[in-house]
């Protein structure tokens, strides 16, 4: 009997022996962690296996997570040396030390520098100003979308390009008003989103580099936020539900014609294009303007390889391919994403969609992505930037709850802010 | 039949017994208890003890780095920033107000959940303990959100509690006005309560039974015979005779509750502002949830909680011997 059992082990061994180095020749497997916010894991899934097809030495895995996995689970798998070869991330900037850099491995560096000549700098490493660590999937940019029928319905005109956060709240108001609408202006709960209005109002951020949050145009911001929250125009069933740094959208109640004005980003566009349709008429607006300017926060998500793939040169062939015009091209247009690619940006994208209200919104994203303005920029380009959303969030929330005065909050805004980036300074 | 069974077991004892002898050639016949139980020590020293350890270097430590060997020695200063208070009865005053908040939520969470927990617990036990009809389908129905997901309960909830949930519904179809049960900080605490007993009062009703089923009818057939009433012979005979069960209960939902985290995240997520925020949750959001994690101080919070839970745990321990001896 034993004799038996050592003769089937050694069997065993033998033929895995042979087939372990088949197989490992047979094709590199390269991972990649990918989150979806509408049909864009299909798309890039349907697209890989084309280039599975004409590389049969590269599989590629696509292992599909929710997105707090991405914000939360990965940096803790990447600080720990964890990481997978590729990820789509949206926390550009403070993980980029672990991004690595795939300019020895591309065929063709001119192209990147052309094409992506505002997004590249956002996945660099702090103090580099050259290097390519990322591919930008989606480029996106935070503005009001518009439930035009409630309007009609109401008989009020839709403010024009140039209308003030103050003259969209009042037509929002009275829309709401009239109509019996539970919702007049519905903010995402999100940092990313108020920053754009804050710049409008004229926050500064900095002092010369140094981070100075709370300033007359932030509070500003906040104020209207608060006082919205006080006389109805926003419902305290988006920010008031969830408490701390918790993101909290207004996606189906948009989609369920309860809110008039719904300030998100241009991602949304393809899930309203599918949850709504022409179910009512709905569309993107530019940003309303502030005294300062009118624009909102650009943003996206973009696949990053980590430095320690060991496949630098399979991943840099994957980056290569997603990113080359025939297929970056069909990935926008099926995708409903607004491009990071200079020439499509220019060139416009026949987007896959019958739908006006969908074609218009795009257009309305990629004027606002020409309206920008450089702080910005600057805000998105900032390693740090959740260091400065998520006070602004859990402390404004905490206002608005009642637990503490709008002035205690900006202090402890600015104590939060000084104490994550000591915490962070403490080597 | 048997004699093939036995073949089949004689065969497979003979595989499985070369490498247990060769294990006892090694370690010898005394050694054998601590062989088979290694794997298992392993898995709690790699699984339980190792993270305690690191949960106190990282505790001792600061700065942000995940990997211990790059953190610097700070010492108690997490502790300290933790402590940090002009007046502990006025958390504004406090350098970490949110853990303080957290504090407080938390023991006026475990005071409300644990009294209504055991109150209703043992109303349950009493009823199901008597000759009802379809008794077995009444204990199988209380003891059913135990067996569902912290996730799953949660969802139940929010779908019934929410602006334009199932309760709001039926209060608006009845000609009241919509209550806004989770944006209300009142509201959304005491609903954090009521979900938290009613997914887990099942469990310690199951104990309480035990417990009352344990007690010899005999003592009840002669208080009846001496005509004592029934409020009597529940304060002089169930409350005594059910009282170890009813401390292991109270212990073991004292631990329960400090710990409290999963179903009232996705509840109310913490809010409205901090009002459903507690300990569990500060932790957490505080070594995670933020871009820059200050593992620290998260875990400066975790080891008090942990002596917290300690110094319960031993209670239980104490009350549980008190009960044997």
């Amino acid at each position: 009997m034993r004799s038996i059992l050592r003769r089937s082990m050694f069997g065993v061994l033998a033929l895995g022996a042979l087939i372990v180095p088949i197989a490992a020749r047979a094709a590199t497997e390269v991972r990649i962690m990918w989150y979806s916010d509408g049909n864009e894991g299909e798309v890039v899934r349907d697209l890989l296996n084309r280039f599975e097809t004409a590389n049969p030495d590269i599989k590629v895995i696509l292992d599909t997570v929710p997105y707090k996995t991405i914000t939360e689970n990965l940096p803790a798998q990447v600080a720990s040396g964890q990481a997978p070869d590729m990820a789509r991330v949206t926390d550009l900037g403070s993980q980029a030390q672990y991004y690595l850099d795939i300019t020895p491995y591309i065929k063709d560096q001119a192209y990147w520098q052309a094409e992506f000549p505002n997004t590249l700098q956002w996945t660099r490493p702090a103090g580099k100003t050259d290097g390519i660590y990322g591919l930008m999937t989606q480029l996106t940019v935070t503005l009001p979308f518009v439930n035009e029928s409630l309007f009609e319905q109401a008989g009020v005109a839709v403010p024009g390009p140039k209308a003030t956060w103050q003259e969209w709240a009042t037509a929002a108001a009275a829309v709401a008003k009239k109509v019996n609408a539970p919702i007049p202006i519905a903010i995402d709960r999100s940092g990313h989103r108020i920053f754009g209005m804050a710049i409008s109002m004229g926050a500064k951020i900095w002092d010369g580099d140094k981070v100075a949050l709370v300033d007359p145009g932030f509070k500003a911001m906040t104020q209207l936020i608060y006082d919205w929250h006080r006389d109805g125009v926003m419902a305290k069933q988006i920010w008031g539900s969830v408490g701390g740094t918790a993101y909290r959208g207004a996606t189906e109640e948009f989609a369920n014609g309860q809110v008039v004005v719904y300030v998100s980003g241009t991602w949304q566009i393809a899930q309203f294009a599918k949850t709504i349709g022409d179910g009512f008429d709905w569309h993107a607006v530019p940003s309303p303007c502030g005294p300062a300017a009118c624009t909102g926060l650009p943003g996206g998500a973009a696949l990053v390889a980590y430095k320690t793939t060991k496949h630098p040169a399979e991943v840099a062939r994957i980056m290569d391919y997603l990113a080359s015009e025939p297929v970056a091209r069909e990935f926008y247009a099926r995708t409903l994403f607004l491009p990071a690619h200079a020439s499509m940006l220019k060139s416009g994208i026949d987007y896959q969609t019958k739908l006006p209200q969908v074609k218009e919104s795009l257009q309305s994203g990629i004027a606002a992505i020409a309206a920008l303005s450089p702080l910005a920029y600057r805000v998105q380009g900032y390693a740090q930037n959740r260091v400065l959303f998520n006070p602004t969030i859990s402390r404004l929330n905490q206002a608005i709850s009642g637990e503490m005065t709008l002035p205690d909050a900006w202090t402890r805004i600015s104590s939060d802010v000084q104490d994550a980036l000591q915490a962070q300074a403490v080597k | 039949m048997s004699g093939a069974a036995a073949l089949v077991g004689g065969g497979i004892m003979r595989v499985v017994s070369w490498p247990l002898e060769a294990l006892q050639r090694r370690v010898g016949a005394a050694g054998m208890p601590y062989a088979f139980v290694a794997p298992n020590l392993l898995i709690f020293a790699i699984f339980v003890v190792a993270p305690m350890v690191l949960n106190i270097w990282y505790a001792v430590t600061g700065g942000t780095e995940l990997m211990p060997g790059s953190r610097p020695y700070v010492g108690g200063s997490n502790f300290a920033e933790l402590a940090a208070c002009g007046n502990y009865l006025v958390v504004e005053t406090c350098r970490q107000d949110r853990f303080w908040r957290a504090v407080g939520n938390t023991t006026w969470f475990v005071g409300f959940q644990v009294i209504g927990m055991i109150l209703l617990s043992l109303i349950t036990a009493l009823i199901l303990n008597r000759p009802i009809r379809a008794r077995g389908f009444f204990r199988a129905v209380f003891f059913y959100p135990v067996l569902l997901s912290p996730v799953v309960v949660a969802l139940i909830w929010k779908w019934i509690l929410q602006p334009d949930g199932v309760l709001n519904a039926v209060l608006v179809g009845a000609g009241g006005a919509r209550v806004p049960f989770l944006l209300d900080p009142g509201w959304a605490f005491s609903w954090t309560v009521l979900v938290s007993i009613w997914a887990h009062m099942g469990f310690y009703t199951l104990i309480l039974l035990a417990g009352l089923q344990a007690i010899p009818p005999d003592l009840y057939e002669a208080a009846a015979m001496d005509g004592t009433p029934r409020w009597r012979a529940f304060w002089r005979i169930t409350l005594p005779l059910l009282m170890p069960n009813m401390l292991v209960v109270l212990v073991l939902g004292l631990i329960r509750a400090v710990q409290a985290f999963d179903e009232i995240f996705i509840l109310t997520g913490g809010g409205p502002g901090t009002a459903t925020q507690y300990l569990v949750q500060y932790i957490y959001e505080t070594a995670f949830a933020n871009q820059i994690h200050i593992l620290g101080l998260a875990a400066a919070a975790s080891i008090l909680v942990g002596g917290v839970l300690l110094v319960l745990t031993l209670l239980q321990m104490l009350f549980s011997a008190r009960a044997k001896s």
